[in-house]
């Protein structure tokens, strides 16, 4: 094992990710149980729970998808809301932090900060933020504004949601709440909770009705990648989902957002960063990637291959052979999005076709291999051994604090890492053997909560 | 006559703000899972159709205006769906009914986090909604303007309007919620691995509801819950929201003071059904009443005047305060059921005392009246109340 020398090993941080609403989901396969049925989230959860790990963590959607302007039958469709699956996980779970990704652009911060601070208090400490935004119309069209943000004005939003978040948190000190019979006193002074902002995005004022939250603040995760985006993440985020999982571009990424976390005051060890990592386990290491070439052709059948490359073609590709070459003609880029609700992570359509074709070339894939080298995510393949090797020697080199793992297989997915790659990290003097702190913030060693800091 | 239904509001540590004073109260756990999952097993223990969770955007201490800035009464709550989400799995029977606000919250969230309570609960969960009219609740969100609404703004013409505006709002919001319920026909997901899908979308649709206040296009992004439609409920006072609760509640929550007031509320319930056209099953009636009970009246009327000693104020409500013994209090509910009222909502003055009073007091005088149940024999919150599973608005008949 590879520690560099003279550092202290570090504690791997893991997440798990519920199997979500895209095709990385394999609902098709016989395991797979209810994606709505509380019984499956609270399995995953006290699952991650016996692996020690650090968080459970949901993803956002809040339109269905659509393709070609009706909404797409052949992923899982439907999903529960983010902050009450996570209250009533709660209930059946003890030490695992509770992380829903939320919107910055269809919620307002007063009912945001309620919601999480209630959601810590509940959990005895254990909420976290995925800060995400929106500036889409075709969202917009389920909530009372509409698409009402402009592109250019979603981080200022984003940026503001969040500062205005922690006043509301901070507008409540610790210990305001005495609640002492004897004395009478309720609270500790007059006009708690008293608040007052107003910024380009916000004019609100008035008293806040939750006491502090027991972490202070609730966790803050984000992700971006762009320097606006790391500035703004090194600042403020306790962790950040990261999508760099190859050394030469993560072990640059981790120093970068590190070296930004110290400059803004903070220490390198006060923001976490976590990308995500899909695991395929075998007996053997070919064993592992058989089943890990099984798994990728469950999620791209294809039909799928097809529509995932009509995201980037935004052409109708439905006559094209999925097992042929990649169409020869270019994006139309002038037409409207034939998917919608899907992240698009790279606005410029004929750059990415002329990434998937060096893929393509490269490795002589037809279509439908090029959609499942670009889009599966079975990162770490081979037995428990050769994986747990695999992740604690990113970790310990500086590719990243720890991993979110997603599960292809709900509620299942995650048993057999827990059961066997689990024991050997902790073998490995990598993960925990018992939860030390209360709180997720001191689970992941965190320094106590500060107000926001404006990139 | 048919059994009646019983509930308990729950309010922080009770209903007289001298409550969180007295012993066992637990006010220091107030903010903490464990007080309410403690206290609503103890509803459950009385075999209650539901409770209710109070719940308000504003600080306490601030009805129609600022906060009074008492620091001697209970301040702060949890959002009280989170708190209903958060008891889902360490209760089994009782029904969990959270106060959400109507004005200011987005519909498509409202639907999806109350469909969710109901999945998270197996069937169990319901909605108390509430309209704001409260101008320093609107500064918390600063979207915009709710004149100061009290009894003597209220004969302002232009106040009156813009409270009708509010229970307008909120009609809209409790349709549109109900809509999203029904957006995901109950067997939408098929699973249907010969061909590939996942779900059938002729069983999504899009609601498509468009009001002065909102637009929202749906379908919900969660399946229809286990009840087709949680349970709605909504507090009534005077004709506007005895109208609001014909068109959007199952249950009704109103505040006589006597047997006369329970006859004439009803009758007024049913000419607001009328006046509103309403479609389906009659209105549920039940009747609040603030409890604070003693071994006998004089004791119980002790024990009130105490604690209105602590505080420094007499107690005052909008419901019937009750000082009785557990006899004369069933007494009351039995005469009040001969008007016509169907239910109790038990509002008790200090959780810590008249909780297990009403479990251990109350609910076994009732029972032997063949007033009420002896055990759950339902799984959902409708099966207590009685009430018949929806039929779906987008479903082919």
């Amino acid at each position: 094992m590879s520690i560099p020398d003279g550092k202290p090993r570090k504690q791997i941080v893991l997440g798990a990710h519920l199997p979500g609403v895209n095709h990385h989901t394999v609902w098709q396969d016989p395991a797979a149980g209810s994606q709505i049925d509380v019984q499956s989230f609270a399995h995953l959860a006290r699952t991650a729970e016996r692996g020690f790990f650090d968080l459970f963590f949901l993803a956002e959607g809040l339109r269905l998808r659509e393709h070609a302007g009706e909404i797409y039958e052949n992923d899982v469709v439907g999903r529960p809301d983010t902050f009450t699956v996570l209250a009533a996980l709660a209930g059946v779970t003890d030490h695992l932090g509770l992380a829903g990704t939320i919107n910055t652009t269809f919620n307002e911060p007063y009912e945001l900060a309620r919601e999480f601070a209630s959601l810590d208090h509940l959990s005895g400490g254990r909420a976290a933020w995925n800060v995400v935004t929106s500036f889409d119309a075709f969202t917009g069209a389920n909530f009372r504004r509409g698409g009402y943000l402009d592109r250019s004005q979603r981080y200022e939003r984003a940026e503001e949601v969040l500062i205005a978040v922690r006043a509301l948190w901070d507008s409540w000190s610790s210990g305001e709440v005495l609640a002492d019979s004897a004395t009478g006193q309720f609270l500790a002074r007059h006009g708690v909770g008293a608040f007052e902002l107003h910024t380009n995005q916000f004019d609100v004022r008035g008293r806040f009705n939750v006491p502090r939250p027991p972490q202070g603040h609730p966790l803050v995760i984000q992700a971006g990648v762009s320097d606006q985006g790391r500035e703004f993440a090194s600042a403020n985020a306790d962790a950040i989902f990261s999508p760099f999982r190859r050394t030469e571009d993560a072990v640059p990424f981790y120093r970068d957002v590190k070296a930004r976390a110290v400059r803004h005051g903070r220490l390198a060890s006060d923001v976490k960063i976590l990308p995500s990592a899909g695991v395929v386990l075998g007996d053997s290491v070919a064993d592992a990637q058989e089943k890990a070439r099984e798994l990728t052709h469950q999620q791209v059948s294809p039909a799928t291959a097809l529509a995932l490359a009509e995201q980037v073609w935004n052409r109708d590709l439905s006559q094209r052979d999925p097992e042929g070459p990649l169409p020869e003609f270019d994006a139309d880029t002038t037409a409207a999005p034939r998917w919608r609700g899907r992240a698009v992570h790279d606005p410029d359509l004929n750059a990415v076709v002329a990434r998937w074709r060096e893929i393509a070339a490269r490795g002589a894939l037809n279509l439908r291999e090029t959609v499942i080298e670009v889009t599966t995510r079975a990162t770490f393949v081979g037995t428990p051994t050769t994986v747990a090797d695999q992740l604690d020697d990113f970790v310990q080199n500086d590719g990243s604090d720890g991993f979110i793992l997603h599960p292809p297989v709900v509620p299942t997915g995650l048993d057999e890492f827990v059961d066997t790659v689990v024991p050997l990290l902790q073998e490995r003097g990598s993960l925990r053997t018992e939860y030390t702190g209360t709180t997720l913030r001191e689970n992941l060693g965190l320094s106590p909560a500060r107000a926001a800091q404006p990139a | 006559m048919s059994e009646l239904h019983l509930s308990v509001a729950l309010e922080s540590t009770g209903w007289h703000p001298a409550s969180w004073r007295e012993p066992g109260a637990r006010a220091d756990e107030l903010f903490t899972a464990a007080f309410w999952r403690d206290t609503v097993r103890e509803a459950e223990r009385g075999l209650f159709d539901l409770v209710t969770i109070e719940d308000a955007l504003g600080l306490q201490g601030s009805h129609f205006g600022p906060s009074d800035d008492r620091t001697d009464r209970v301040a702060g709550r949890l959002d009280a769906l989170l708190v209903a989400a958060r008891l889902a799995l360490v209760t089994t029977s009782i029904g969990l009914v959270p106060t959400v606000t109507t004005t200011h919250t987005e519909p498509f969230h409202v639907s999806k986090a109350l469909a969710t309570l109901d999945h998270v609960s197996s069937g169990r969960g319901g909605w108390r909604a509430q309209v704001s009219a409260r101008a320093h609740e609107a500064e918390l969100f600063g979207r915009r303007a709710v004149p100061t609404v009290s009894r003597e703004t209220l004969s302002d013409p232009e106040v009156a309007a813009a409270v009708e505006d509010l229970f307008a709002e909120g009609r809209a919001v409790v349709d549109t919620v109900r809509a999203l319920w029904d957006s995901w026909e109950d067997d939408a997901v098929v699973r249907d691995t010969a061909s590939g899908r996942f779900v059938d979308r002729t069983q999504l649709h899009r609601v498509a509801v468009q009001t002065p206040w909102f637009s929202v296009l749906g379908p919900s992004i969660t399946p229809r819950p286990p009840q087709g439609q949680p349970v709605v409920t909504a507090l009534a006072h005077a004709r506007t929201a005895y109208e609001f609760a014909a068109v959007s509640a199952d249950v009704v929550f109103v505040t006589p003071h006597d047997t006369d007031d329970a006859r004439q509320i009803v009758a007024e319930v049913r000419a607001a059904e009328t006046a509103v056209g309403r479609v389906g099953p009659p209105l549920q009636v039940h009747a609040d009443l603030v409890v604070a009970l003693g071994s006998d009246a004089a004791s119980a009327r002790n024990r009130l005047d105490r604690l209105d000693t602590v505080d420094g104020e007499a107690f005052v409500s909008d419901a019937l305060v009750v000082a009785d013994s557990a006899a004369g209090l069933v007494e009351r509910l039995l005469l009040w059921r001969e008007a016509s009222i169907e239910g109790f909502r038990f509002r008790p003055a200090v959780n810590a005392t008249d909780l297990p009073a009403l479990v251990d007091e109350v609910v076994p005088l009732l029972q032997s009246a063949g007033a009420f149940r002896r055990g759950y024999t339902g799984a959902t919150l409708r099966d207590h109340l009685g009430l018949a599973r929806p039929a779906n608005r987008y479903a082919a008949i």
